[in-house]
């Protein structure tokens, strides 16, 4: 039997995310390629105690309109609800944007822990958890902060940092087009992490601007292979 | 008081080291406006961390695609040949040596060639984003940035004290008042803003400069 993977709407995808649970949100982290419907409603769902894993923190609606001028609701709405106390990425908050992020702000307070790890490891280390791999050794951060507490091997004359797996209970990814066996495609820039992640989670939870009927798609484009996605929503852009 | 060259100067000065057919990355800030800087009939294929290879102009407001962005959140324009990827391949492709140049902006070079560019002592929150695994993956690593902080206090120094990026990695530094690679022998003073002379570039430098024998004015 095939399973059916459409929600009408991202707050009934969300409904069972639970406190405790790490979640990973896929895009690059400005408005293009994040899941922001889904983040909307994991914050009016208000699971708490979470681990975030994503490539930014989210820079909060307020910032946003920097980006986009009528503004967006972006991670930054999770941390400013009080529902994370740890943070996963390569760019918590943006050296060239005020220090006024949520995360920013809560980390500060001491209320939201980080690890910040380079951006290329991040990854990796989502593809070896994705792929059942026990970690990888990396030249990536060797001299700096990023080596602190980590094995060190020297491969062919050359040192590198053992980096360990990423996995997630839940990721929040989008996609442009989805057909309804969950195979995804995407569009242009928005692809970044989100491939990846819907790898690399428990229960992967897609938001797409437009579901179409399986053969709709062409095989030799789809990105993402259904087996990876297990709840699908249309929001029409 | 003398003048610098302003930022667009600083990046065309740095444009100038893609040489035809090269595959470049270009970091926030001064960096980006390299991509529009290109010479004419030459072709360099820009990569962006998000995954994108061959992106064109940074778009105007009336171009602009959300969904066609560089790593800088910059929104850039389609080129023929473009092509995207996922960040696990972007990576792929930084780490694997095909990157020909990156130009990153900096914080603080050190007369070793290492690069200060992501973390700030009174931001706790910042973070690398892709500038280690560029620093680390790059052909050749090219910094712009402005001589001197704010307070005047020198950028190129003899160690950083700002976390660091990665070791021995920069190659060329381009400055508001200099061009100065980075050699085993030191820092070479290879050009110098006009109407400057070196003594007086040397005071704004902490790290020991060593003036090229065919020292020449920034010509562009």
């Amino acid at each position: 039997m095939i399973i059916n993977k459409i929600f009408s709407d991202c707050d009934k995808a969300v409904a069972d995310i639970y406190d405790g649970a790490t979640i990973m949100i896929g895009g690059f982290g400005s408005f293009g390629g994040l899941p922001i419907n889904l983040i909307a409603a994991l914050a009016n769902q208000g699971a708490r105690n979470l681990t975030v894993i994503a490539n930014m923190g989210g820079v909060g609606f307020e910032l946003s309109h920097r980006i986009k001028p009528e503004g967006y609701q972006d991670s930054g709405i999770l941390f400013e609800n009080g529902q994370v106390t740890k943070f996963i990425g390569s760019v918590p908050a943006l050296g060239g944007m005020p220090p006024t992020s949520p995360l920013e702000k809560l980390h500060n307070e001491g209320k939201v822990e980080i690890e910040i790890v380079p951006q290329g490891t991040l990854a990796e280390r989502i593809r070896c958890g994705a792929g059942g791999l026990g970690g990888f050794y990396t030249p990536v951060g060797i001299g700096t902060v990023v080596e602190k507490g980590k094995d060190k091997k020297v491969i062919g004359g050359k040192e590198y940092i053992l980096e360990l797996p990423l996995y997630a209970d839940f990721a929040l990814i989008k996609a442009h087009h989805a057909d309804t066996l969950g195979n995804l495609v995407y569009r242009g820039t928005a692809r970044s992490f989100n491939p990846v992640m819907a790898t690399a989670a428990k229960t992967t939870i897609a938001e797409v601007d437009k579901l179409v009927e399986p053969g709709q798609l062409d095989p030799e484009t789809i990105v993402t292979p259904h087996v990876y996605v297990d709840r699908i929503v249309e929001v029409p852009q | 008081m003398k003048s610098r060259l302003d930022e667009q100067t600083v990046a065309l000065r740095a444009a100038r080291e893609f040489t035809d057919g090269s595959v470049v990355n270009l970091g926030y800030g001064m960096p980006g406006l390299c991509a529009n800087l290109i010479p004419e009939g030459g072709t360099v294929f820009f990569q962006s961390e998000n995954g994108v290879l061959g992106y064109g102009n940074l778009a105007t407001d009336r171009e602009k695609d959300y969904e066609l962005i560089n790593a800088s959140d910059q929104p850039v324009t389609r080129s023929a040949g473009m092509c995207f990827f996922d960040s696990a391949a972007s990576f792929d492709m930084i780490r694997g040596g095909h990157i020909d140049i990156v130009v990153l902006g900096a914080y603080q070079v050190s007369e070793k060639g290492d690069l200060a560019n992501w973390g700030r002592p009174d931001r706790p929150a910042t973070g690398m984003g892709g500038g280690m695994d560029l620093a680390v993956g790059a052909g050749k690593v090219i910094v712009t940035m402005l001589h001197t902080t704010k307070k005047g206090e020198p950028r190129i120094v003899s160690n950083c004290t700002f976390p660091l990026t990665a070791r021995q990695c920069v190659s060329l530094i381009v400055t508001d008042l200099a061009v100065i690679e980075v050699t085993k022998e030191g820092l070479v003073l290879t050009e110098i803003a006009s109407g400057w002379n070196v003594p007086e570039v040397q005071a704004l430098t902490e790290a020991k400069l060593v003036p090229a024998t065919d020292l020449k004015e920034i010509e562009l």
